[in-house]
């Protein structure tokens, strides 16, 4: 239960802290903020590896495998596609 | 425990940086380093992660990130600007599956290893499982929705609250049975299943209109099942990352209604935009006035500061590239050009600068709504380009009508209107516009892109 406490305080400050530093992005960066938050969220991913890598039956490492698909293509992709549109905002100055 | 302390100081540290990148895209300038601070914070956590103990083989990991890495790289190499909203719909799902896939498997690892499993484990899991695979079956309609493969209006029968609500009730059933006797493994994906099922059938009632809001909610779930995994694993970094996207998403969905002035009840369950009104439509009769382009230029030419309103349609028309031209040509004339964008002018949040800014548009250049309505009465010439709803004064006027409240640009303010469109047909909302109608607006009837051509021929010539 203490440390049910600990994470749940974690989880609420961060959330706060989230808060904070969303609203302060301008409307012109919400696409790119978005696919870079998704991204972000694909941290499900050192789930997935070690689920992967310690192998425990054979039904779990095939949804295992699925997971780090999925969560690679989050991260991969998101951060990739954020920068793309990044850069379209920087070349101009 | 051994190395545990450092494993979790390092996530710490990657923690610390996702939110460093995240502060960084408040200013385009910084933005590209803030992603880049923000992937570096990703790849400390998975490099650090490689080296857990529990790790014993590598070659369904290695496996699983090639392939990830080469469809995540292709689609977001590949997607074209206007398909980022299915896109971005997409990774949600992903992300959402993925965090469904590792709770369910540190369950079934969990009573494998015979583990004492915490009530914390368990109801984490459950709510893995079930905004999970929401969000996974949510976001595969809704970017289906998006990419035309599936109806776009709203799909609804009678009674599809009562099915929904069923679903959820069965969900959370099947999930209190699995936390009091979890050696019936086999109820996660039953439970899973049913939440999927209610994934979908949350969505379809939704038009195609509404979906920004969908996307941001779905962006926001995401993270919340992030999170939720995190809670399973006792994991912090799961737990900071997954609650910033979720308050990110929540934050977009809430600006989203507001532009709609609509509550996020209404857009999930209201079925907007399913019955189609074409009232009056004598709101038009003899007062519509049609121009040609050479009048548009000249008008233009004449004029100090102009405003470009532009809409979805613009980028359906694929004339963001003419308008840019436009834009560059009338500024080489001592025109001042402004763009006018409505939060809802695309199709997810700031989706419309993503798509002038890829027309090489400054960013400068491109005006938040509560930045020029202001200064509209000062504009000699606003050009509403694929846009209705957002530009319809009835939103002011009419309190009876759907977009009542709805925050709009004052294109009607400026002192000539000129609206680029093809026929008088109604946007989302169904509705007739006034402004087409209104004594200082002009109508340039033709496709986007051919239209604003015509304009800069016209223009060179004179």
């Amino acid at each position: 239960m203490e440390n049910f406490v600990i994470i749940l305080t974690i989880f609420v400050l961060a959330i706060f802290v989230g808060f904070e530093v969303i609203t302060k992005v301008p409307p012109i960066l919400h696409t790119p903020l978005m696919s870079g938050s998704n991204a972000i969220s694909g941290i499900t991913i050192i789930g997935a590896l070690i689920s992967a890598g310690s192998k425990q039956t054979t039904l779990t490492t095939i949804l295992a495998f699925i997971a780090v698909v999925f969560a690679t293509i989050n991260v991969v992709g998101g951060y990739l596609v954020t920068h793309r549109m990044l850069q379209m905002f920087k070349r101009k100055e | 425990m051994g190395v545990n302390w450092l494993i979790n100081l390092f996530y710490l540290i990657s923690a610390t940086l996702f939110i460093f990148g995240l502060k960084m895209l408040s200013h385009p300038k910084q933005a590209v380093k803030g992603n880049f601070i923000s992937a570096i914070g990703m790849l400390l956590a998975i490099i650090v992660t490689l080296l857990d103990k529990r790790i014993v083989s590598f070659e369904v990991i290695i496996l699983g990130l090639i392939t990830g890495s080469a469809i995540g790289a292709f689609f977001a190499l590949k997607v074209p600007m206007t398909a980022m909203p299915q896109m971005v719909g997409i990774l949600n799902g992903f992300g959402g599956g993925a965090s469904f896939l590792v709770a369910g498997n540190a369950l079934f690892e969990g009573i494998y290893l015979k583990q004492i499993l915490t009530n914390q484990f368990l109801i984490a899991t459950v709510a893995s499982g079930l905004i999970g695979s929401i969000t996974f079956w949510g976001s595969m309609v809704a970017a289906g929705k998006l990419q035309g493969i599936i109806e776009e209006k709203p799909i609804i029968y009678k009674g599809h609250h009562i099915v929904n609500i069923f679903l959820l009730l069965i969900s959370l059933f099947i999930g209190i049975i699995l936390v009091i006797k979890p050696q019936l493994t086999y109820l996660y994906y039953i439970l899973v299943f049913f939440s999927g099922v209610l994934g979908v059938l949350l969505v379809t009632p939704i038009g195609g209109a509404d979906m920004p809001v969908v996307i941001c909610l779905l962006n926001s779930y995401s993270g919340l099942a992030a999170a939720a995994t995190g809670f399973v694993l006792n994991n912090n970094v799961l737990i900071i990352s997954g609650s910033l996207v979720g308050a990110s998403g929540i934050i977009l969905t809430n600006l989203m209604c507001k532009a709609m002035n609509r509550s996020l009840t209404n857009v999930l369950f209201g079925g907007f935009g399913a019955v189609r009104v074409s009232e009056e439509e004598d709101i038009y009769a003899g007062k519509i006035k049609s121009t040609t382009p050479e009048e548009v230029a000249i008008l233009l030419d004449s004029s100090k500061r102009v405003c470009i309103i532009p809409g979805y349609g613009m980028a359906v028309a694929q004339a963001q590239y003419a308008v840019r031209d436009l834009m560059n040509l009338l500024e080489q004339r001592g025109v001042q050009v402004e763009f006018g964008i409505h939060p809802v002018a695309g199709r997810m949040p700031g989706h419309m600068n993503v798509l002038l800014a890829e027309a090489d548009i400054p960013y400068e250049k491109l005006k938040e709504m509560d930045e020029i309505n202001p200064v509209m009465p000062q504009v000699d010439v606003a050009i509403v380009l694929g846009a209705n709803d957002v530009v319809n004064p009835l939103a002011r006027t009419d309190p009876k009508s759907p977009i009542a409240g709805m925050p709009i640009i004052d294109a009607d303010k400026a002192k000539t209107v000129v609206v680029i469109k093809r026929s008088l047909s109604p946007g989302f909302a169904g509705i007739p516009n006034p402004l087409f109608a209104a004594p200082n607006t002009l109508m340039l009837f033709a496709d986007g892109k051919k239209a604003i051509l015509e304009i800069i021929s016209a223009l060179k010539e004179l």
